[in-house]
């Protein structure tokens, strides 16, 4: 949306740099504070416009599934996450894509490199994230992420992205 | 035929194998040619064709195959390959189509397979079409609706090669109301830099869950480890020709309460359950929805767990490719949704359970490359096997027996080979 205010713009923008940074760092339980209550995290598999509802995805956590996703990692044995992968990510091209009454629309793209044990990944996704206002405080109510290579066979993926 | 015998008897001992057979590429390209292009493999299910001219990409070890459903109706299992120059005349994953055209030179093949038409035909003179078609599995059947393809022209049926296991695909489809399992809900594709061999040893493996799987089965409400403990009633079963079984039956009958395998109750399934005793009547009924679904391993690549299907492909030595869905029973919408939930939560990159699963997998062939020791010790619960009323070993749910089952017949069949 080319008319969103400039002051909007900056606080997404440092919404998103924020989340990418608890990610990178396994904040996990910042990172978990950040959505609503009815929070979906998806990451959709073999395209961007599959029904998650009847097809399968890599991911399609809602609120309390996401929470047993961040209990696990705090047991420490989740194998697939121990050694931890090394993360940094940039995220660009933040757009507010749309605007209704109680939500942002937002879209960004982000590049994540992860050394793990296995070997070296670049990931590329295309980010979609739904905020709303919460006592004050963007939170995440939805973040879809789209994997450009989803249609194609993935190695582990058990950091949060 | 006796030096074979002799060095594949070497490389694998009642109670270990050699880490070459995990780790030599020499020995991968061997079992391709001996075991992925001799026996009956898993192709895919009826159910993914329902219309005629559907097709999907599936793959029989590392050769890509069409399964496509003919202008007749017949299944049909086709070699990606252009009888003309060699081009693959598929790219999409899957959809519908009566013809596919190759983009080199436009040949074009039904979807029976049949060459059509052949671009600038005055080209052509007394060539027989009929021998230029899209090459096809030689062999194919079905049971229920599972398609095997087998690229060896003679050998023993599909029935012969089930064996004991093919009672599994009875018990999986009375699951259904309407007695019928439906592949409908699209895979994931998961890789691993392992061996796939690995694979096909842990999905029977029930020593693994209580360690590998610990930091799930600490933070959710899970039945799944009780099924692996040391008070577990459930059983390891070789059916021979490589097909094993983890039989958790013995465990939910002691628990005696329908529905207790999903870790749910009847109440919570009431159009389920109700569809089932009005399928099955209501002894029947109860005793299925007690038992559950089957767990077993379908040599070399189909593995029914209980709430889903993976299907295991070998692309190098090091690198497999693990399809996995969520199994769905016709009639059964209630379940349906709540199977494809869990799947989504257990399995994938990112699963709860099968990413560490894959982590070990990883660790593993990496570890089986080491200089010594050269073997592996698969001699757990060997003392403790008893042969079942219908002539199969089991043991305890937790022992090695399912492994020394698959490498038995892993060495007949690499024994076998010319």
């Amino acid at each position: 949306m080319n008319g969103a205010p400039v002051d909007l713009l900056r606080e997404v923008e440092s919404f998103v740099y924020r989340e990418a940074s608890l990610q990178d760092h396994h904040e996990y339980d910042a990172w978990e504070a950040l959505w609503t209550d009815d929070g979906v995290y998806w990451i959709p598999a073999n395209g961007d416009d599959i029904d998650p509802e009847k097809e399968m995805s890599i991911v399609y956590d809602n609120r309390s599934r996401i929470a047993l996703r961040i209990r696990q990692f705090h047991t420490g044995i989740r194998i697939a996450q121990e050694p931890k992968s090394s993360l940094v990510r940039v995220v660009s091209n933040i757009v507010i894509a749309d605007q209704s009454a109680d939500t942002l629309h937002v879209k960004a793209n982000a590049i994540i490199f992860e050394s793990a044990t296995r070997r070296d990944t670049i990931w590329g996704a295309r980010y979609e994230y739904a905020l709303r206002r919460i006592d004050g405080k963007l939170r995440m109510a939805r973040k879809k992420v789209v994997l450009v290579n989803n249609a194609k066979a993935l190695p582990n993926m058990a950091f949060l992205i | 035929m006796n030096q074979t015998v002799t060095r594949w008897d070497e490389l694998i001992h009642n109670d270990g194998v050699h880490g070459s057979v995990y780790v030599d590429p020499k020995l991968y390209d061997e079992e391709i040619r001996n075991i992925w292009f001799k026996t009956w493999v898993y192709i895919g299910h009826e159910s993914e064709v329902p219309k005629r001219h559907d097709f999907v990409m599936k793959s029989l070890g590392p050769e890509p195959i069409i399964m496509t459903r003919d202008g007749q109706g017949e299944v049909r299992l086709l070699l990606n390959r252009c009888s003309h120059r060699g081009n693959q005349v598929c790219t999409k994953q899957k959809g519908n189509a009566s013809v596919f055209v190759c983009p080199y030179h436009a040949w074009s093949f039904g979807s029976d397979g049949r060459l059509r038409h052949m671009s600038m035909p005055d080209g052509y003179k007394d060539c027989d079409k009929s021998t230029l078609g899209l090459a096809q599995v030689p062999r194919m059947a079905s049971y229920r609706g599972f398609v095997f393809g087998c690229f060896a022209a003679e050998g023993p049926t599909l029935e012969e090669h089930l064996g004991g296991a093919l009672e599994v695909f009875d018990r999986l489809a009375a699951m259904s109301p309407e007695g019928e399992i439906e592949v409908t809900a699209g895979f994931l594709k998961h890789k691993v830099s392992a061996n796939w061999k690995l694979m096909l040893e842990n999905e029977t493996d029930g020593y693994h869950p209580s360690f590998v799987h610990a930091s799930i089965f600490n933070v959710a409400q899970s039945g799944i480890g009780q099924l692996y403990s040391r008070e577990s009633a459930a059983v390891s079963r070789d059916y021979g020709n490589g097909h094993t079984e983890c039989d958790l039956r013995p465990q939910f009958r002691k628990i005696g309460t329908p529905m207790a395998w999903f870790g749910t109750t009847e109440e919570k399934l009431p159009e389920y359950t109700r569809d089932m005793r009005k399928a099955h009547g209501e002894e029947r009924a109860r005793q299925i929805m007690i038992d559950g679904t089957p767990h077993v391993m379908i040599f070399p690549n189909l593995f029914i767990a209980e709430i889903q299907l993976f299907v295991l492909q070998p692309v190098a030595v090091d690198e497999t490719i693990q399809h996995v869905t969520a199994l769905q029973f016709k009639g059964a919408p209630e379940l349906n949704r709540r199977l494809r939930q869990q799947t989504m939560g257990s399995v994938g990159p990112a699963g709860f359970l099968l990413a560490d699963d894959s982590e070990i997998y990883e660790r593993t062939h990496r570890g089986l490359t080491a200089q010594s020791p050269r073997y592996t010790f698969i001699g757990r619960g060997a003392h403790r096997e008893v042969t079942d009323q219908d002539g199969y070993l089991t043991g305890d749910i937790t022992d090695d027996l399912p492994s020394r089952g698959i490498w038995r017949h892993y060495r007949a069949l690499m024994s076998a080979a010319p």
